[in-house]
């Protein structure tokens, strides 16, 4: 008898149905894929296992853990549970953590609850599994609290609290959603570590095929509440029976058709001059079964736009630096300033696609924002289309701003939710030197909206009446009704789902070619740098250590950082490839 | 923490001072001559002139404030000019009524109205929680002297356990002078309490829907436990906001009680003040209730440092 046993499991939150017939068995030491897109209702079925479900949610079926009936177990016994023998890993790390007490405080109450320990005993057991999750007391002791601590070590925490008891069962709910790359194969390599270690049974919940196939022995597909498929990872993904399996994983790794930009470069700057290495990522046995589409021929690539000289570019960063005083130690004494920009060059030509890729808290977003005139540099020049933006007063960057927008990552806090779409899409139009007139207006936003495959009549609409990858489709509209030259991209599909990325990827490919809009992408995701950028830059630690074009940079890494991020980098292809090669 | 502490202090100051001008010029613009209104209707115009010089009515705008400013300074907050003693004198013997009211209405307030408040929040959508919400909405929306009627009536006409108004002063004892403002504190607690459990309410609520506490849910906690552990701590924040209004106002908002239960508080003195011209005991007031306000909102901005160890100052 497996760990955790599901079998024909409905869930209805008031009316309506969220689960259907849900089938799907654990054993120990196992670790089990489950895999959606948002709504899907991973998320709920790991609820229904905890007993966590909101009030109005009706479950039938049978779900048994370790032979205990958990849709008949009485509050008491799941309290029982819960903690010890199941635990619970969140999404987001930064506020699964209570914000007034102590990480020793929050690891050690659930030790004493269980086990009736005194505090002293619960506070070492609580020692001891801090130090297993990578927090050692040394640097990290108990008196801590969560706001001192970053995302991945928060992460820890939560981990260190839903493992504290050698729960047989653990179930983690898109663990490393809210990690860059590095940290999250550093938290997934701790998962593995502590199922190991335990004969732990794993529940892992992703919308990341390439994360699930990397960890998990087995994988369920879910879809619209209801499985899809279901079976061993590798076997699963490499087979693709289900369309919707074949689906996902083309989705995952959509790469959009596009000409390839005339490269400006010379060639390629790293900041290390280590002697490159080759990568072992390129090994044939490995690639083959890469869909990646094949080299374009050399006649697609266009040169640049006509008009503007080859040699002009874009957009140009010189020597910028952006320091943020340190804090005051004493009366007298500061910290030394923090350089979250240090000394960055670069530019871009006009219609070239460009990446900029880093860990979190890299300075990515620092940098960007300096290239938009929404924060002051503190050393440096920036010129676009050959005007010095720094310094500049509100007036003056008019006409800048017109040729420059934005998109941001989040779709649904980047609009005004009482605003209809005419007005939030035609905002950038004030730039404009001749305002438009009513008329022109609504005919300027009509256009936009088709440009990025909406309907015109979408503009009477407010942002609620659309979905995720919709909304996301209304930024890059507001983004481009003024023609602008440059668009800076800031994670601009990190929180859509697969099917709804390659789309989006589509888009942006699709708007590049015909309006000839260069793109400044900003993105931790190595696949969608790779998918959309012509160049991509590596920034570590407010410095660019690494630029080239796309592929050659992510295929021969040459500095740490960049060698770091390709290594931690989850690949399906890659992943499918070693699983079968595993089981021979 | 030191420089964060003078900081504020330094902020408090200069708000007494905007306050005192703001205090000052306001009173001066009213109509009415305090000499004129001590001396009655029927005196010669030369008397009064002779008064005016007397209490320096009669001294440029700007050297009155300088003398009244510099006065409040050295805690010499001038004479009355109707009761003709110090003011010191007059609110020192007010203040000894006004602020164990304050105080045990502001205690019954929060003694009620957080156990009421959790409760609702514990039973969300219940008919528990409507009934208790219900009973705060018409705590909110009653005027507290109809709820300061109703005690008398019932207190102390029916049931003749405590008087139905005045105050015997603390040299009658302990027991019969707080016996004289039980009735009191609760008129002016109810309402007080209404707002307190419904703020209370929803900043729980707000919290009860918060990521760490399905944590702490998962951690095998039972609810009753995550609520008072987790959750209430962080619910603090709000509360105590508006417990540092309610104080402020419970010191000098209580005319109407004060008048009702015939208690002899700062509420009346400035009250009688005003009808009398008395500017000086009003203006001198009005700045301790200032200075009392700036006070409380320190004391509620340091505990939410010790509430929330994010605001607490990096060392």
């Amino acid at each position: 008898m497996s760990l955790l046993e599901i079998e024909n499991l409905s869930l209805k939150i008031g009316e309506t149905p969220i689960l259907r017939d849900i089938d799907l068995s654990i054993d120990a030491g196992e670790v089990m894929g489950l895999v959606g897109e948002s709504g899907s209702g991973k998320s709920m079925t790991a609820l229904t296992v905890m007993q966590l479900l909101p009030n109005a949610a009706r479950a039938e079926g049978r779900v048994s853990f370790d032979g205990i009936d958990i849709l008949a177990a009485t509050e008491d016994r799941m309290c029982q549970l819960r903690g010890d023998d199941i635990g619970m890993v969140f999404q987001e790390p930064m506020t699964a953590l209570n914000p007034v007490k102590t990480i020793g405080e929050q690891v050690a109450e659930g030790i004493r609850w269980h086990t009736g320990a005194s505090r002293a005993d619960a506070e070492e057991r609580a020692r001891q599994i801090l130090d297993r999750v990578g927090l050692p007391e040394q640097k990290f002791p108990l008196s801590r609290y969560p706001h001192q601590l970053s995302g991945g070590q928060r992460q820890r925490v939560v981990i260190a609290i839903a493992c504290a008891l050698k729960p047989k069962l653990l179930i983690a709910d898109e663990p490393t959603t809210a990690l860059d790359v590095v940290l999250q194969a550093q938290i997934l390599e701790l998962l593995r570590d502590l199922v190991d270690e335990n004969r732990m049974g794993l529940l892992l919940i992703s919308h990341d095929l390439a994360v699930v196939t990397q960890m998990a022995d087995r994988i369920t597909i879910l879809r619209h509440g209801e499985v899809m498929e279901t079976g061993e990872t590798a076997l699963t993904l490499s087979k693709q029976a289900h369309p919707y399996t074949r689906q996902l994983a083309l989705a995952s790794t959509h790469v959009p058709e596009r000409r390839v930009f005339a490269l400006p470069l010379a060639g390629r700057v790293w900041a290390e001059p280590t002697g490159g290495g080759g990568d072992e990522a390129l090994d044939p046995s490995q690639t083959e079964h890469s869909s990646r589409p094949p080299p374009r021929p050399a006649e697609l690539a266009d040169p640049p736009l006509k008009g503007e000289g080859k040699g002009a570019p874009l957009l140009d960063v010189q020597n910028i630096s952006r320091a943020y005083p340190g804090q005051r130690l004493s009366m007298f004494r500061k910290a030394e300033a923090f350089r979250a920009v240090d000394d960055v060059s670069f530019s871009i030509s006009p219609g070239q696609s460009t990446a900029l890729v880093g860990r979190s808290g890299c300075g990515k977003s620092t940098l960007a924002r300096m290239i938009l005139a929404l924060d002051r540099p503190t050393g440096g020049a920036i010129r676009f289309m050959g005007e010095t933006l720094t310094g500049k007063d509100e007036a003056t960057l008019k006409p800048a701003r017109r040729n420059m927008q934005v998109v941001f990552q989040d779709p649904y806090g980047s609009f005004n939710p009482r605003h209809k779409v005419e007005r939030l899409v035609s905002e950038p139009l004030h730039l404009l030197e001749k305002q438009p007139s009513a008329a022109e207006r609504r005919e300027m936003v009509a256009a936009a909206l088709r440009e990025v495959g909406l309907r015109a009549d979408d503009m009477d609409k407010y942002p609620h009446e659309f979905s995720g990858g919709q909304r996301q489709r209304l930024s890059i509209a507001r983004a481009i009704i003024t023609r602008p030259k440059l668009v800076v991209a800031d994670e601009p599909v990190s929180a859509l789902d697969v099917s709804i990325r390659a789309q989006i990827l589509d888009l942006f490919a699709d708007l590049n070619q015909r309006l000839g809009v260069a793109y400044l992408f900003i993105t931790h995701d190595l696949t969608v740098a790779r998918a959309i950028t012509d160049d991509v830059m590596i920034m570590h630690e407010g410095k660019i250590v690494e630029r080239g074009p796309t592929g050659e940079v992510l295929d021969h890494p040459q500095s740490e950082a960049a060698k770091a991020l390709v290594a931690a980098a989850p690949d399906l292809h890659r992943a499918i490839a070693r699983r079968l090669q595993e089981q021979g | 923490m030191t420089s964060y502490l003078l900081k504020r202090l330094l902020i408090g100051a200069l708000t007494l001072v905007v306050a005192s001008i703001v205090v000052f010029s306001v009173l001066e613009i009213l109509p009415g001559d305090p000499a004129r209104l001590m001396l009655g209707l029927n005196a010669s115009e030369a008397t009064v002139q002779v008064l005016r010089e007397q209490m320096g009515l009669n001294q440029p705008i700007l050297l009155r404030y300088l003398d009244w400013a510099g006065g409040l300074l050295t805690l010499d907050f001038g004479k009355s000019y109707t009761y003709s003693v110090p003011v010191a004198e007059l609110v020192a013997e007010r203040v000894v009524v006004s602020l164990p009211l304050a105080l045990m209405a502001l205690f019954l307030s929060t003694v009620i109205a957080i156990p009421v408040g959790v409760f609702s929040a514990q039973r969300r959508g219940s008919a528990a929680d409507t009934l208790s919400m219900g009973a705060a909405q018409i705590g909110v929306a009653i005027p507290n002297f109809w709820f300061a009627l109703i005690l008398i009536y019932i207190f102390a006409v029916w049931l003749r356990l405590v008087p139905a108004g005045g105050f015997p002063g603390w040299n009658a004892g302990l027991w019969p002078a707080s016996k004289a403002l039980i009735l009191p504190a609760v008129a002016l607690a109810l309402p007080q309490a209404a707002i307190l459990a419904r703020v209370t309410r929803s900043a729980l609520l707000e919290v009860l829907g918060e990521d760490y506490i399905r944590t702490a849910r998962a951690k095998g906690m039972p609810r009753s436990h995550v609520l008072w552990r987790h959750a209430l701590r962080n619910a603090m924040i709000p509360v105590l906001t508006i417990l540092g209004l309610q104080f402020a106002f419970l010191l000098a908002g209580t005319i109407i009680i004060e008048n009702v239960f015939y208690l002899p508080g700062l509420g009346r003195l400035i009250f009688q003040a005003i009808t009398q011209r008395d500017l000086i005991v009003v203006e001198s007031v009005v700045m301790l209730l200032v200075a009392t306000v700036i006070v409380v909102n320190l004391l509620v901005d340091l505990s939410y440092a010790i509430v929330d160890p994010r605001l607490r100052i990096r060392q």
